[in-house]
């Protein structure tokens, strides 16, 4: 503990419990935690360390740091699971196609292992530890029916291979699910293949290239984005084979009409918006930026991050929007997985049903269904991914829209929409509101005018929010606002919640004029403080090495 | 609303904060055009009913069935420890770890991931996963055009035909050159081929991809396709399955590159096809050439032990137009249940699960040429292989009609060669018993005569 948290902090205990305990109370029980607990290292009967350097004692309850599978690894442990193979199994491999050195994996008791890894868990924060209200991310919760769902032998057993009588029910389960985003978003067909938003992107690029081509329109070189556009924007734009070009966002945060007339051309092929845009603000010109586009025949993208901000209330595709990408684990509440995985429909205009990836999922005249046969659609942009997605997801996907049905979906929006609307009201005194107009599910505030004050920056705010048991909002996105916090609450947190994250953040604007160096040290609170990145990055540490475990031949 | 926490009383409060009427007012600046009134689907389904209809839907589909079909998916056997460990909430509804000092969790299981894969590979820098095997192969495909600045690359007809047709489609797209190499009789990748292709100094080779085992299952001389590959200034990239890892020479051992593959068989349920798992390491020298995220070891402020993402100038958030792929969201929980799966099984046990893979193959493969069914090529082989059969498809229907999925009739990827027109690709596992062997055999019998 540092001598910089002198002050009375809020640190809530509970949502809604509102305990205070000062911050001379923590630091008391931290220095009793100390003198309680060894603050040494351990080391086991031959003098191997039990826990990593660093790592210090640990805690009984409450997160605590855990050293490496490596360095827990004793040989001789873990068995059990398996038989053993017989003796000859690899006899037929020729010598010089074996594995030459031993298998360095760890070796662990099952105690261990679980141990280890909930031990971990608890290092982390996550939607159902507390408020994630990640910008563009949509950290709604994640409902557990959804878990149980893809969790179904019938579902999670199923061979990616398995002939089509076999697999009728996930079948049925794509097929409705496909019409089921066709009708939210407007658009004329679905593919459900894409892993992610970003590979979405690419599908929907490459299709719109398929496109051109087919009409002999080879000329086509680039792709525009708005300068608040997300970064998968270009990255796609280039790995499609496109060069990118970047447009001004007006004053009112839209896309700036007459950059956009002037960048597009001949050579324009597609551009890609984002609606509402990454400022949380629906484009108010997108007629005139949709009928833009279309004049100077390009094909219009979509790309669908916010879509949780407008179910209901606008259809890309009833719009113009030729082709778009969804997100299903944000709009359509599948867990994030620290990073994955997610799913990315496509959902595309009558222009581009011939260039869909393949395989479609097709309906028969006597109701059974069937994956297309390769090759059985030549105009198709061919695979973009190994068999048909990432089922698994989906599955979690169409229960979510199932449970909330169309009217549920509308609800959900209006909600979203007006709690960060509620909580964009909340922070205005405090923070730069700068787009102050009704926002949509999000929202940027900055810390612009507290930088000039205080010297407390964004990162610091951020940070500081740890303190009080929230996760940071994103920051620094999009580009184009100095110190922007992007907030996005979500319909699923409470008002409760949304009203302590505010007072939280209110309070550490005042923390900022009154005492700053508490705010632009934080985390002071989180298992461990700010981190050196830039060793990270210049001496990159990327494997533990060495690796125990086996060292002697296999029992056989 | 199914999930939703506000009551009425809630929604007025925060209507009337903002001092308007109704939500209606926060949707005014869509223009009349184009708003819309509602979705056409039916209205919420409580859990109950919706449960019930979930049930049926996965009740339909069969997959109790006895079966030998592999060609990239992999039925193992998954302890429950590993579930047990991805079902924690702090694992699955967390995102992408930017907040270092609250994410160590995530952080270091990739960390962790890392080290295994580097392990199990031989390579040092493992990215932090990639959407699937076949994204991953056309990813370490592109790496060898941005690292060489050559724009063809040299794909055996034996990888995955998922990998190739992926990579082709990326390929098409940046305007890239992938030709495809034959294969010999004996199911390995025509290494004289090979050579003249690399001869072409018109059309200079960035990479060589070769799958190990490779799509008949057959292990490839990887050694010398290496050697060849060098020789012409080319990357060579193996695109592998990872139990296979544990009894067969790694890329290191053989100096490949670049490592891609399909982490599922780690772990993770079959799923109709995903999530899975697509692994993509390199040596040290393309460590700025990766996509992906990437996890380093460092300290924080107080010295303490800590991770976080790192060399991010390759990301599409910094880099955007000039990043290495344009990949975000990746398949973090499944790479976690690859990184547990590892722990939990062991280096004996990843050893039983390939050398038992590799006994029960062998078992197969007598148990059908005693039948009169042999294998179609003479290559050594792992767990999987191609049995040659008059009238593949037609026999394949008649044991599926029996519960017997006679794994993949070849000519489905391969519709123009003859010689794979009669052949069905057949795999076994550690999870593959001698009675479904005998069942097998028995029904081949039956529709045969
Ligand atoms: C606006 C926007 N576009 C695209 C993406 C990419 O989506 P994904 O991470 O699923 O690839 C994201 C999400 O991170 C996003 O916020």
């Amino acid at each position: 503990m540092t001598d910089t948290l002198e002050q009375t902090t809020k640190i809530p205990a509970g949502e809604g419990s509102g305990t205070e305990r000062t911050n001379r109370e923590l630091e008391a029980a931290a220095r009793e935690n100390e003198i309680s607990t060894p603050d040494r290292d351990f080391t086991d009967a031959r003098g191997a360390p039990h826990r990593g350097d660093g790592m210090g004692p640990r805690a009984a309850v409450g997160p605590s740091p855990q050293p490496t599978l490596a360095e827990l690894s004793r040989p001789g442990r873990g068995d059990g699971k398996l038989p053993h193979a017989p003796a000859d199994a690899l006899d037929a491999i020729p010598e010089e196609q074996r594995r030459a050195r031993p298998l360095g994996l760890p070796e662990l008791s099952e105690l261990e292992v679980i141990r280890h890894f909930v031990n971990l868990s608890h290092l982390n924060y996550a939607v159902d530890t507390g408020f994630y209200p990640l910008g563009s991310c949509t950290m709604k919760y994640n409902p557990k029916i959804n878990e149980w769902a893809a969790r179904l032998p019938g579902f999670a057993a199923l061979h990616p291979l398995a002939p089509d009588t076999l697999a009728q029910g996930t079948l049925e389960l794509l097929y409705e699910l496909e019409r089921m985003l066709a009708e939210i978003s407007g658009m004329r067909a679905v593919t459900l293949q894409p892993a992610a938003g970003a590979h979405g992107e690419l599908t929907g690029i490459l299709m719109a290239r398929a496109y051109h081509e087919s009409r002999g329109d080879s000329e086509r070189s680039e792709v525009i984005v708005p300068d608040s556009s997300h970064g998968t924007n270009p990255a796609t734009a280039s790995m499609a084979g496109y060069t990118t070009i970047t447009v001004r966002s007006g004053a009112d945060g839209g896309v700036d009409l007459d950059a956009l007339r002037s960048a597009l051309g001949p050579r324009t092929a597609a551009v890609m918006l984002t609606n509402p845009s990454t400022l949380g603000l629906f484009e108010r010109q997108i007629v005139e930026l949709l009928d833009a586009v279309h004049e100077a025949g390009a094909l219009a993208y979509m790309d669908g991050a916010n879509l949780n901000a407008v179910l209901g209330k606008f259809k890309p595709g009833q719009a113009g929007f030729d082709v778009m990408h969804f997100n299903v684990h944000k709009t359509f509440s599948t867990p994030h997985g620290g990073g994955g995985p997610g799913a990315g429909p496509v959902g595309v205009g009558e222009k581009l049903v011939p260039f869909l990836p393949s395989p479609r999922v097709l309906q028969e005249a006597d109701g059974s269904y069937r994956l297309e046969r390769s090759g059985e659609r030549p105009t198709s942009i061919g695979r973009v991914r190994s068999f048909q997605g990432n089922v698994g997801v989906l599955v979690r996907g169409y229960t979510y829209i199932k449970a909330h049905g169309g009217s549920g979906l509308t609800q959900a929006s209006e909600d979203a929409v007006l709690a960060a609307n509620y909580l964009k009201q909340r922070l205005a005194g405090s923070y730069e509101i700068p787009y102050d107009r009704a926002c949509k599910h999000e929202f940027i505030a900055t810390a612009r005018p507290l930088k000039a004050a205080t010297g407390v920056r964004t990162l610091d705010v951020a940070k500081r929010l740890i303190d009080y048991g929230f996760h940071p909002p994103t920051i620094y996105f999009p580009l184009i606002v100095d110190e922007a916090l992007l907030i996005e609450p979500t319909e699923t947190e409470s008002l409760e919640t949304l009203d302590a994250f505010a007072d939280a953040l209110l309070a550490i604007a005042d923390e900022a004029r009154e005492d700053p160096e508490t705010v632009k040290k934080a985390p002071h609170t989180a298992p461990v403080r700010r981190l050196d990145e830039a060793t990270a990055a210049r001496q990159p540490d990327l494997r533990w090495s060495p690796m125990t475990g086996a060292e002697s031949p296999c029992p056989t | 609303m199914p999930y939703g926490p506000h009551t009425p009383g809630d929604r007025a409060h925060m209507l009337d904060a903002l001092g308007i009427d109704s939500v209606q007012a926060l949707f005014e600046d869509i223009p009349a055009r184009v708003r819309s009134d509602g979705i056409d689907l039916p209205g919420p389904e409580p859990e109950l009913t919706l449960a019930g209809r979930l049930e049926a839907l996965a009740a339909r589909n069969r997959v109790g069935l006895t079966s030998f079909l592999g060609a990239g998916a992999y039925r193992h056997y998954v302890p429950p420890a590993v579930d047990e460990i991805l079902r924690r909430g702090e694992f699955y509804t967390s995102y992408t770890p930017y907040q270092p000092e609250i994410s160590q969790g995530t952080l270091q299981t990739i960390y962790e991931y890392q080290s295994l894969i580097a392990e199990l590979t031989g390579l040092d820098v493992v990215s932090a996963s990639h959407y699937d095997g076949a994204c991953a192969t056309a990813e370490a495909a592109l790496m060898t055009v941005r690292a060489t600045r050559r724009q063809r690359v040299l794909m055996s007809r034996a990888i995955h035909r998922h990998y190739v047709d992926t990579t082709r489609t990326y390929f098409a797209a940046a305007r890239l050159t992938l030709d495809e190499l034959p294969t010999l009789p004996d199911g390995t990748t025509d290494l004289s081929a090979l050579e003249a292709a690399l001869a072409d100094s018109e059309r200079p080779v960035a990479g060589v991809l070769l799958g190990h085992p490779n799509v008949f299952g057959v292990l490839e001389p990887m050694s010398e396709a290496t050697r060849l590959a060098h020789a012409a200034g080319a990357l060579m990239v193996s695109v592998v399955e990872p139990v296979s890892l544990a009894v067969l020479a790694t890329p290191a051992d053989y100096g490949a590159d670049i490592c891609a593959g399909e982490g599922q068989p780690l772990g993770i349920s079959l799923q109709y096809g995903g999530p899975y798992l697509g692994i993509l390491a390199s040596t040290q020298a393309l460590v700025r050439q990766i996509p992906g995220r990437l996890v380093g070891r460092t300290r924080d402020v107080d010295g303490r032990r800590a991770y976080v993402m790192t060399l991010r100038a390759r990301e599409q958030d910094i880099r955007r137009d000039r990043a290495a792929s344009n990949i975000c969201t990746n398949q973090a929980l499944c790479a976690l249940a690859a990184t547990v799966y590892l722990a939990a099984i062991g280096p004996h046990g990843l050893r039983d699960v390939a050398a038992l893979g590799a006994a029960r193959a062998r078992e197969l493969e007598k148990a059908l040429s005693e039948a009169g069914v042999p294998r179609v090529h003479a290559a050594p082989y792992l767990n999987e292989f191609a049995v040659r059969i008059e009238d593949a498809e037609r026999v394949h229907a008649a044991l599926l009609a029996r519960d017997v999925v006679a794994g993949l009739p070849l000519a489905q990827w391969y519709p123009d060669d003859p010689e794979l027109r009669d052949a069905l690709l057949v795999c076994a596992t550690e999870t593959t018993t001698s009675a479904e062997i005998q069942r097998f055999a028995t029904a081949l019998a039956e529709v045969r005569s």
